[in-house]
Protein backbone atom coordinates (compact mmCIF):
# COMPACT_ATOMS: atom_id res chain seq x y z
CA UNK A 1 0.00 0.00 0.00
CA UNK A 2 1.22 3.43 -0.82
CA UNK A 3 2.44 5.50 2.12
CA UNK A 4 1.96 8.78 0.26
CA UNK A 5 -0.48 10.99 2.08
CA UNK A 6 -2.70 13.24 0.07
CA UNK A 7 -4.50 16.27 1.45
CA UNK A 8 -7.89 15.57 2.91
CA UNK A 9 -10.70 16.60 0.66
CA UNK A 10 -13.01 19.29 2.02
CA UNK A 11 -16.56 18.60 3.11
CA UNK A 12 -18.89 18.19 0.17
CA UNK A 13 -21.41 16.07 -1.54
CA UNK A 14 -20.10 13.04 -3.31
CA UNK A 15 -21.75 10.71 -5.74
CA UNK A 16 -20.78 8.48 -8.61
CA UNK A 17 -18.63 10.61 -10.94
CA UNK A 18 -19.04 13.94 -9.17
CA UNK A 19 -17.99 15.84 -6.08
CA UNK A 20 -19.49 19.14 -5.11
CA UNK A 21 -18.04 21.56 -2.56
CA UNK A 22 -17.84 25.29 -2.08
CA UNK A 23 -15.39 27.31 -4.15
CA UNK A 24 -13.85 28.70 -0.94
CA UNK A 25 -12.98 25.22 0.26
CA UNK A 26 -11.50 24.11 -3.05
CA UNK A 27 -9.45 27.28 -3.48
CA UNK A 28 -8.36 27.20 0.15
CA UNK A 29 -7.14 23.65 -0.23
CA UNK A 30 -5.16 24.47 -3.33
CA UNK A 31 -3.63 27.64 -1.89
CA UNK A 32 -2.75 26.01 1.39
CA UNK A 33 -0.67 23.31 -0.22
CA UNK A 34 1.11 25.43 -2.79
CA UNK A 35 2.46 28.41 -0.88
CA UNK A 36 5.31 30.25 -2.54
CA UNK A 37 7.27 31.84 0.29
CA UNK A 38 9.47 34.84 -0.20
CA UNK A 39 12.32 34.57 2.33
CA UNK A 40 13.32 37.98 3.63
CA UNK A 41 16.23 36.76 5.73
CA UNK A 42 18.58 39.30 7.23
CA UNK A 43 20.52 37.62 10.03
CA UNK A 44 20.88 34.62 12.32
CA UNK A 45 17.22 33.60 11.98
CA UNK A 46 17.83 33.33 8.25
CA UNK A 47 20.43 30.65 8.94
CA UNK A 48 17.86 28.69 10.91
CA UNK A 49 15.51 29.06 7.98
CA UNK A 50 18.13 27.49 5.72
CA UNK A 51 18.10 24.47 8.02
CA UNK A 52 14.32 24.42 7.73
CA UNK A 53 14.56 24.30 3.96
CA UNK A 54 17.27 21.64 3.89
CA UNK A 55 16.74 17.90 3.85
CA UNK A 56 16.35 17.14 7.57
CA UNK A 57 13.35 19.39 8.10
CA UNK A 58 12.39 19.98 4.48
CA UNK A 59 9.75 22.63 4.12
CA UNK A 60 9.02 21.11 0.72
CA UNK A 61 6.94 18.45 2.46
CA UNK A 62 4.32 21.10 3.12
CA UNK A 63 3.97 22.26 -0.44
CA UNK A 64 6.33 25.17 -0.03
CA UNK A 65 9.21 23.72 -2.01
CA UNK A 66 9.52 26.57 -4.39
CA UNK A 67 10.87 29.77 -2.84
CA UNK A 68 10.00 32.85 -4.75
CA UNK A 69 12.65 35.50 -4.88
CA UNK A 70 10.35 37.85 -6.69
CA UNK A 71 7.68 39.43 -4.50
CA UNK A 72 5.29 39.55 -7.43
CA UNK A 73 4.99 35.78 -7.51
CA UNK A 74 5.05 35.12 -3.77
CA UNK A 75 2.10 34.71 -1.47
CA UNK A 76 3.88 34.31 1.87
CA UNK A 77 6.40 36.84 3.09
CA UNK A 78 8.71 35.26 5.66
CA UNK A 79 10.57 37.96 7.58
CA UNK A 80 13.46 36.40 9.46
CA UNK A 81 16.01 38.44 11.33
CA UNK A 82 16.82 41.90 12.57
CA UNK A 83 15.23 44.62 10.50
CA UNK A 84 17.03 47.92 10.87
CA UNK A 85 15.09 51.12 10.51
CA UNK A 86 16.87 51.77 7.26
CA UNK A 87 15.66 48.42 5.94
CA UNK A 88 12.07 49.26 6.93
CA UNK A 89 11.05 51.03 3.70
CA UNK A 90 12.58 48.21 1.65
CA UNK A 91 10.57 45.59 3.52
CA UNK A 92 7.45 47.64 3.08
CA UNK A 93 8.03 48.00 -0.62
CA UNK A 94 8.53 44.26 -0.95
CA UNK A 95 5.23 43.71 0.87
CA UNK A 96 3.44 46.19 -1.33
CA UNK A 97 4.72 44.53 -4.47
CA UNK A 98 3.20 41.20 -3.52
CA UNK A 99 -0.15 40.43 -5.11
CA UNK A 100 -3.21 39.68 -2.96
CA UNK A 101 -3.87 37.36 -1.30
CA UNK A 102 -0.71 37.53 0.77
CA UNK A 103 0.34 36.45 4.23
CA UNK A 104 3.20 37.48 6.48
CA UNK A 105 5.17 35.33 8.90
CA UNK A 106 7.43 37.04 11.41
CA UNK A 107 10.15 34.72 12.62
CA UNK A 108 12.14 35.34 15.77
CA UNK A 109 12.29 37.93 18.51
CA UNK A 110 13.95 40.52 16.29
CA UNK A 111 11.42 40.58 13.50
CA UNK A 112 8.55 40.42 15.98
CA UNK A 113 9.66 42.99 18.57
CA UNK A 114 13.20 44.15 17.92
CA UNK A 115 14.46 41.43 20.26
CA UNK A 116 17.70 42.11 22.05
CA UNK A 117 18.38 45.02 19.73
CA UNK A 118 16.53 47.64 21.69
CA UNK A 119 18.43 50.47 20.12
CA UNK A 120 18.06 53.55 17.98
CA UNK A 121 18.88 51.83 14.71
CA UNK A 122 16.59 48.78 14.81
CA UNK A 123 12.92 48.61 13.95
CA UNK A 124 11.08 47.46 17.07
CA UNK A 125 8.90 44.87 15.36
CA UNK A 126 7.92 44.67 11.70
CA UNK A 127 4.26 45.03 12.62
CA UNK A 128 5.01 48.73 12.92
CA UNK A 129 5.18 48.92 9.15
CA UNK A 130 3.38 45.86 7.70
CA UNK A 131 0.56 43.63 8.99
CA UNK A 132 1.68 40.24 10.34
CA UNK A 133 -0.35 37.02 10.39
CA UNK A 134 1.78 34.67 12.46
CA UNK A 135 4.60 35.37 14.91
CA UNK A 136 7.18 32.73 15.80
CA UNK A 137 8.86 33.40 19.15
CA UNK A 138 12.44 32.40 19.88
CA UNK A 139 15.97 33.61 19.39
CA UNK A 140 16.35 31.85 17.05
CA UNK A 141 13.29 29.61 16.82
CA UNK A 142 14.08 25.98 16.05
CA UNK A 143 13.17 24.63 12.60
CA UNK A 144 10.30 22.72 14.22
CA UNK A 145 8.87 26.03 15.33
CA UNK A 146 9.20 27.43 11.85
CA UNK A 147 7.35 24.42 10.47
CA UNK A 148 4.71 24.97 13.14
CA UNK A 149 4.44 28.59 12.06
CA UNK A 150 3.99 27.51 8.45
CA UNK A 151 1.27 25.08 9.52
CA UNK A 152 -0.47 27.93 11.34
CA UNK A 153 -0.24 30.01 8.18
CA UNK A 154 -1.67 27.09 6.23
CA UNK A 155 -4.65 26.95 8.58
CA UNK A 156 -5.27 30.62 7.95
CA UNK A 157 -4.89 30.18 4.22
CA UNK A 158 -7.25 27.25 4.09
CA UNK A 159 -9.98 28.84 6.15
CA UNK A 160 -9.81 32.24 4.56
CA UNK A 161 -12.89 33.21 2.60
CA UNK A 162 -12.09 34.33 -0.92
CA UNK A 163 -13.89 37.56 -0.24
CA UNK A 164 -11.95 38.45 2.89
CA UNK A 165 -9.65 40.86 1.06
CA UNK A 166 -12.66 42.85 -0.14
CA UNK A 167 -14.11 43.36 3.31
CA UNK A 168 -14.20 46.79 4.96
CA UNK A 169 -12.30 45.36 7.95
CA UNK A 170 -9.41 44.33 5.75
CA UNK A 171 -9.36 47.67 3.98
CA UNK A 172 -9.45 49.49 7.32
CA UNK A 173 -6.55 47.39 8.54
CA UNK A 174 -4.48 48.26 5.49
CA UNK A 175 -5.39 51.89 5.91
CA UNK A 176 -3.98 51.79 9.43
CA UNK A 177 -0.67 50.98 7.79
CA UNK A 178 -1.15 53.74 5.24
CA UNK A 179 -1.67 51.34 2.33
CA UNK A 180 -4.75 51.30 0.12
CA UNK B 1 56.97 52.17 18.29
CA UNK B 2 60.63 52.02 17.56
CA UNK B 3 62.44 54.69 19.59
CA UNK B 4 64.32 56.18 16.69
CA UNK B 5 61.21 56.80 14.63
CA UNK B 6 59.37 58.06 17.66
CA UNK B 7 62.08 60.65 18.25
CA UNK B 8 61.90 61.71 14.62
CA UNK B 9 58.13 62.00 14.88
CA UNK B 10 58.12 64.08 18.05
CA UNK B 11 61.03 66.25 16.91
CA UNK B 12 59.48 67.13 13.59
CA UNK B 13 56.14 67.91 15.22
CA UNK B 14 57.73 70.03 17.94
CA UNK B 15 59.93 71.96 15.54
CA UNK B 16 57.19 72.63 12.98
CA UNK B 17 54.06 72.88 15.15
CA UNK B 18 55.47 73.49 18.62
CA UNK B 19 52.56 75.48 20.02
CA UNK B 20 49.85 73.43 18.43
CA UNK B 21 50.69 70.19 20.19
CA UNK B 22 48.55 69.97 23.29
CA UNK B 23 49.70 66.65 24.72
CA UNK B 24 51.76 63.58 23.91
CA UNK B 25 50.98 60.26 25.48
CA UNK B 26 51.47 56.56 24.80
CA UNK B 27 48.69 54.44 26.34
CA UNK B 28 49.35 50.75 25.64
CA UNK B 29 52.43 51.81 23.73
CA UNK B 30 50.35 53.56 21.09
CA UNK B 31 51.74 57.04 20.56
CA UNK B 32 48.90 59.49 20.90
CA UNK B 33 49.22 63.15 20.08
CA UNK B 34 46.55 65.66 20.96
CA UNK B 35 46.65 68.74 18.78
CA UNK B 36 44.75 71.98 18.31
CA UNK B 37 41.89 71.50 15.94
CA UNK B 38 42.82 74.37 13.63
CA UNK B 39 46.14 72.78 12.75
CA UNK B 40 44.97 69.21 12.46
CA UNK B 41 44.95 68.94 8.68
CA UNK B 42 48.32 70.67 8.41
CA UNK B 43 49.83 68.27 10.91
CA UNK B 44 48.43 65.20 9.20
CA UNK B 45 49.57 66.33 5.76
CA UNK B 46 52.98 67.08 7.24
CA UNK B 47 53.21 63.52 8.52
CA UNK B 48 51.93 62.26 5.18
CA UNK B 49 54.62 64.11 3.23
CA UNK B 50 57.44 63.60 5.73
CA UNK B 51 60.37 62.04 3.92
CA UNK B 52 61.13 59.43 6.57
CA UNK B 53 57.82 58.85 8.34
CA UNK B 54 55.34 58.63 5.43
CA UNK B 55 52.09 58.22 7.35
CA UNK B 56 50.15 57.56 4.15
CA UNK B 57 47.37 55.27 5.30
CA UNK B 58 44.33 56.38 7.27
CA UNK B 59 43.24 53.40 9.34
CA UNK B 60 40.36 55.01 11.13
CA UNK B 61 38.63 58.25 11.79
CA UNK B 62 36.02 58.56 14.48
CA UNK B 63 35.00 60.59 17.49
CA UNK B 64 33.89 60.17 21.10
CA UNK B 65 31.71 62.16 23.39
CA UNK B 66 32.83 63.01 26.94
CA UNK B 67 29.85 64.80 28.47
CA UNK B 68 31.74 65.83 31.63
CA UNK B 69 34.61 67.60 29.90
CA UNK B 70 34.73 71.23 28.88
CA UNK B 71 35.37 70.42 25.24
CA UNK B 72 33.07 67.47 24.95
CA UNK B 73 33.82 66.02 21.54
CA UNK B 74 37.08 64.36 20.64
CA UNK B 75 37.89 63.51 17.04
CA UNK B 76 40.36 60.66 16.64
CA UNK B 77 42.53 59.83 13.62
CA UNK B 78 44.59 56.67 13.31
CA UNK B 79 47.46 56.90 10.85
CA UNK B 80 49.62 54.06 9.65
CA UNK B 81 52.98 54.29 7.97
CA UNK B 82 53.10 51.20 5.78
CA UNK B 83 56.76 51.75 4.93
CA UNK B 84 57.90 51.78 8.55
CA UNK B 85 55.00 49.75 9.91
CA UNK B 86 54.29 52.19 12.71
CA UNK B 87 51.09 53.77 13.82
CA UNK B 88 50.13 57.01 15.49
CA UNK B 89 46.91 58.35 16.92
CA UNK B 90 46.04 62.01 16.50
CA UNK B 91 43.29 63.59 18.56
CA UNK B 92 41.63 66.96 18.60
CA UNK B 93 39.02 68.36 20.96
CA UNK B 94 35.94 70.29 19.83
CA UNK B 95 33.35 72.12 21.86
CA UNK B 96 29.85 70.76 21.53
CA UNK B 97 28.46 74.18 20.66
CA UNK B 98 30.57 74.48 17.51
CA UNK B 99 31.58 70.92 16.61
CA UNK B 100 33.49 71.98 13.52
CA UNK B 101 36.79 70.81 12.13
CA UNK B 102 38.31 70.94 8.65
CA UNK B 103 37.81 67.94 6.41
CA UNK B 104 40.62 65.51 5.79
CA UNK B 105 39.32 64.50 2.37
CA UNK B 106 41.96 66.70 0.72
CA UNK B 107 44.70 64.47 2.14
CA UNK B 108 42.93 61.09 2.22
CA UNK B 109 40.07 60.48 -0.21
CA UNK B 110 39.11 57.55 2.03
CA UNK B 111 38.21 59.97 4.80
CA UNK B 112 35.02 60.78 2.93
CA UNK B 113 32.78 58.02 4.25
CA UNK B 114 34.43 57.95 7.68
CA UNK B 115 33.68 61.63 8.11
CA UNK B 116 30.12 61.07 7.02
CA UNK B 117 29.81 58.29 9.60
CA UNK B 118 31.27 60.49 12.33
CA UNK B 119 28.89 63.27 11.34
CA UNK B 120 25.98 60.85 11.31
CA UNK B 121 26.63 59.34 14.72
CA UNK B 122 28.16 62.24 16.63
CA UNK B 123 27.30 65.38 14.70
CA UNK B 124 30.86 66.52 14.04
CA UNK B 125 30.76 68.96 11.13
CA UNK B 126 33.67 68.52 8.75
CA UNK B 127 34.03 71.85 7.00
CA UNK B 128 34.75 71.52 3.29
CA UNK B 129 33.52 67.92 3.02
CA UNK B 130 32.11 67.38 -0.49
CA UNK B 131 28.96 65.55 0.61
CA UNK B 132 28.38 65.71 4.35
CA UNK B 133 25.12 63.82 4.89
CA UNK B 134 24.04 60.77 6.88
CA UNK B 135 25.43 57.46 5.75
CA UNK B 136 24.40 54.72 8.21
CA UNK B 137 21.26 55.92 9.92
CA UNK B 138 17.92 56.69 8.32
CA UNK B 139 17.95 60.05 6.58
CA UNK B 140 15.12 61.49 8.64
CA UNK B 141 16.73 60.77 12.02
CA UNK B 142 16.75 63.93 14.10
CA UNK B 143 19.53 63.11 16.54
CA UNK B 144 23.17 62.06 16.48
CA UNK B 145 22.63 58.83 18.38
CA UNK B 146 26.09 58.17 19.82
CA UNK B 147 26.08 61.43 21.74
CA UNK B 148 25.53 60.71 25.39
CA UNK B 149 22.59 63.05 25.81
CA UNK B 150 20.42 60.65 23.78
CA UNK B 151 19.18 57.37 25.23
CA UNK B 152 20.58 54.29 23.54
CA UNK B 153 17.35 52.34 23.79
CA UNK B 154 14.55 52.94 21.36
CA UNK B 155 11.80 54.77 23.18
CA UNK B 156 8.88 52.99 21.52
CA UNK B 157 9.13 49.60 23.23
CA UNK B 158 6.05 48.77 25.24
CA UNK B 159 7.23 45.48 26.68
CA UNK B 160 9.84 47.00 28.98
CA UNK B 161 7.54 48.17 31.68
CA UNK B 162 9.61 49.09 34.74
CA UNK B 163 6.88 48.22 37.22
CA UNK B 164 6.84 44.65 35.93
CA UNK B 165 10.56 44.01 35.64
CA UNK B 166 11.86 46.07 38.53
CA UNK B 167 14.38 47.88 36.39
S1 LIG C 1 15.75 36.67 16.96
FE1 LIG C 1 17.77 36.02 17.68
S2 LIG C 1 18.43 34.51 16.15
FE2 LIG C 1 16.77 35.69 15.24
S3 LIG C 1 17.72 37.36 14.11
FE3 LIG C 1 17.25 38.11 16.16
S4 LIG C 1 19.13 37.78 17.34
FE4 LIG C 1 19.24 36.49 15.49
Amino acid sequence: MSTIKTAESPNGIEGPGFFATSLDAAVGLARKNSLWPLPFATSCCGIEFMATMASTYDLGRFGAERLSFSPRQADLLMVMGTISKKMGPVLRQVYEQMAEPKWVLSMGACASTGGIFDTYSVLQGIDRIIPVDVYIPGCPPRPEQVLDGILKIQELVQSESIRRRDTPEYKAMLQEYGME
Amino acid sequence: MNEELKTILLDTLKSTFGNDIVAVDAPYDFTTITVKKDKLVDIISHLYNHEKLQFQFLTDLTASHYPDDKEQLEVVYHLHSLVNNIRVRIKARLSIGTPEIATLTGVFAGANWMERETFDNLGVIFKGHPNLKRILNVDDMLIHPLRKEYPLEDQVRLDKNDTMFGR
